[in-house]
């Protein structure tokens, strides 16, 4: 059904502020379909036909980008989106064994919601939180150091509305649809939330600084070499 | 003598509000930048170029001839694009210098950008890292509010706007033709080169697509001096960078050392293989560097050493497996990765990973022949250097870098029917 006056409204001056961002127009349809998909929590028909009428594009030319990048979902997800590592690292440390557990535990197959909508889950690649293995990411928040059994209790508060927090990341998670709306470009307010970096990514400067280990100082050949020509 | 570890892009990682415009000043930052806005351009490309800084985004092309590339004075727009699709399995540099230290980057993007003459610059994120894509919009807004973006910077006419892009999950728009392609509301395949993007990059203008760490290295070098940089290192690999070490290793996490340390070095430092097993195997460069040994360990970690090795560099991504680890497990996993990333849009990539994923499985499964190692080899020959992008080209160091070390594991499969060793051994909850 396509959107009613109210969303289209909404939508429109949303993409008229995303568009404005780009030097080509093309270019805001990967933050459209991000936009839409925070509207409805996928990328609908009718999502698809509001994005090709915005940049003139045809709606086959848009579903086949659509289609081309997994973060865009063509049916509905849970609530909360849980995407387990199986990439090698995350597998072998126990990312296999997590995600087999959640399954079972869930009862759902690979990208389908739970009955209630609150979680669904698939398995995702590598996503540059190697130090932290075996990751859970949760609507594309980092839940570092995982096992069977937090990954159980993350999965049951999610569907109980408990709170659950990132490890490093905001001190709220949002929802699918919002976590949707900041990549289309619109942040919330929890930028500041959360550490700086997390354990594995200050082991390298704590070892550094307990042997007083610095890069050189910058010395008169530097300052020679810095000078402009 | 350099010291063994050299914070420079990790320096102020434990600053709690690092991130933050304050933060970032009070530790240095944005001093960079009108020291560069002050030097005629080409003489920041030329300390760049002097520093020896090759791209840390695996492909290690020098930084500032990268730059020289794009045409001065030809009065089109130019762009500049960060490439943050860190997606390369073991890959874990990027993301958390911009979730840590966002304000770096952007000021290494500003001095850049006036270094190319662009008054746009992208920052391609991937999107599977929300609070880093956060974070960067934060930290460019602070910076448009400080007057480091936005119009005349520093009173010096120079004109810039940042875009903070987010992907939507393909590992082939870190290929930076693929990137672009992404960029302009594209399925993210490959294009053919030339024209490369200095001539013609998005929207076919000229455009210069570095990786983050490259970036972020800029400003120190425009600080500190092309000697300053060169003087760390080796001959040939000057300079620091971030070594991410993980995996079966007691300290997993970030190690920033000049380019030359080895794995053994680093292994002491982290504490050495977790306690009560023993080095297997391990990537140098991510998966598509392919495995390297326990023969290894002592090869220095720069571009000349590694490839010497019959390995690469890449983006010093070290991932480390014991001797619970199947190697067969691995090489499949990395296999299957790179069957599901493949764009399609070439023959050799698209049909070989599909096929080495079947032989694979089959030869894990324990009903594999020798045959099917020579299969597969032979399939890796029909990839290598003909596929359209180095997609493919990546898929098959994985393959036969395990056969060529491993080739009795691979075999032992078919004669024991199935795996001989036990996954939940390899595990971080394992007791054994």
């Amino acid at each position: 059904m396509p959107f009613s006056e109210e969303v289209r409204a909404r939508l429109d001056a949303d993409a008229a502020r995303i568009i404005g961002r780009y030097p080509g127009p093309r270019s805001a349809l990967l933050p459209l379909l991000h936009l839409v998909q925070a509207e409805e929590g996928y990328v609908s028909a009718d999502g698809i036909a509001y994005c090709a009428a915005k940049l003139g594009l045809t709606e086959t030319e848009v579903t086949g980008v659509v289609t081309f990048y997994t973060m865009y979902k063509r049916h509905p997800v849970g609530e909360y989106h849980v995407g387990v590592c199986t990439n090698a690292v995350c597998a072998v440390l126990g990312g296999d064994q997590i995600l087999a557990e959640l399954r079972q535990h869930l009862g759902v197959a690979g990208d389908e919601a739970t009955p209630d909508g609150k979680v669904s889950l698939e398995h995702v690649e590598c996503n540059a939180a190697c130090g932290y293995a075996p990751v859970v990411m949760v609507n594309w928040e980092f839940f570092d150091n995982m096992t069977p059994a937090s990954a159980r209790k993350l999965a049951d508060d999610l569907r109980a509305g408990a709170r659950a927090v990132p490890t490093r990341g905001p001190g709220r998670l949002c929802t699918w649809r919002e976590a949707s709306r900041i990549l289309a470009g619109f942040n919330d307010d929890q930028a500041t939330d959360g550490p700086a970096a997390g354990p594995a990514d200050l082991v390298g400067l704590t070892i550094a600084r307990e042997h007083g280990w610095t890069a050189p100082e910058p010395g008169p050949a530097g300052d020679q070499a810095k000078e402009p020509r | 003598m350099t010291d063994p570890l050299t914070p420079v892009l990790t320096k102020h990682w434990d600053q709690p509000d690092i991130f933050t415009l304050d933060g970032y000043r009070r530790a240095g930052g944005w001093r960079a930048l009108p020291k560069a806005l002050a030097m005629p351009r080409g003489d920041v490309i030329a300390v760049v170029k002097d520093s020896g800084l090759r791209g840390r985004g695996g492909a290690g092309f020098p930084t500032g001839v990268k730059w020289s590339f794009l045409p001065q004075g030809d009065g089109k727009p130019h762009y500049l694009v960060v490439n943050a699709d860190e997606s390369e399995p073991g890959a874990c540099k990027d993301v958390p210098l911009m979730m840590a230290n966002p304000h770096l980057l952007i000021e290494g993007a500003a001095i850049a950008a006036y270094a190319i003459g662009a008054s746009h610059a992208f920052i391609y994120v991937r999107g599977e890292v929300l609070h880093v894509v956060r974070r960067l919009r934060h930290a460019v807004e602070e910076a448009y509010a400080a007057g480091y973006l936005g119009r005349d910077i520093l009173g010096s006419g120079f004109d810039l706007d940042v875009i903070v892009h987010a992907g939507a999950g393909a590992y082939i728009c870190g290929e930076e033709t693929a990137l672009l392609d992404s960029l302009e509301g594209r399925r993210g395949l490959p294009r053919n080169k030339p024209p490369f993007p200095a001539v013609a990059g998005v929207y076919a203008l000229p455009t210069n697509v570095n990786n983050v760490e490259s970036i972020a290295s800029v400003p120190a070098i425009v600080l500190n001096g092309a000697g300053w940089f060169a003087g760390v290192g080796t001959e040939k690999s000057k300079g620091f960078g971030i070594f991410n070490l993980s995996g079966h290793v007691t300290t997993p996490g970030t190690y920033e050392a000049p380019l030359g340390i080895t794995l053994r070095q680093l292994l002491d430092l982290a504490g050495g293989i977790r306690a009560g097993h023993r080095l297997k195997f391990w990537t140098a460069g991510g998966s598509s560097a392919g495995i390297l040994t326990d023969e290894h360990l002592d090869v220095p970690l720069d571009f000349e050493s590694v490839a010497a090795a019959g390995s690469a560099l890449g983006t010093r991504s070290i991932q480390i497996f014991d001797e619970t680890t199947c190697v067969v497990r691995v090489v499949l996993r990395w296999t299957e990765f790179y069957q599901h990333e493949s764009c399609g849009k070439c023959t050799p990539c698209r049909e070989g990973t599909f096929w080495m994923v079947r032989v694979l499985r089959r030869l894990e499964q324990g009903n594999g022949t020798e045959e099917d190692l020579e299969k597969l080899l032979d399939i890796c020959d029909n990839i290598l250097g003909r596929a359209f992008c180095a997609l493919g080209d990546s898929a098959v160091p994985p393959v036969t870098s395990g056969i060529r070390y491993f080739r009795d594991e691979f075999l032992l499969h078919q004669k024991e029917g199935g795996c001989p060793l036990d996954p939940a051994a390899s595990t971080v909850w394992s007791t054994t």
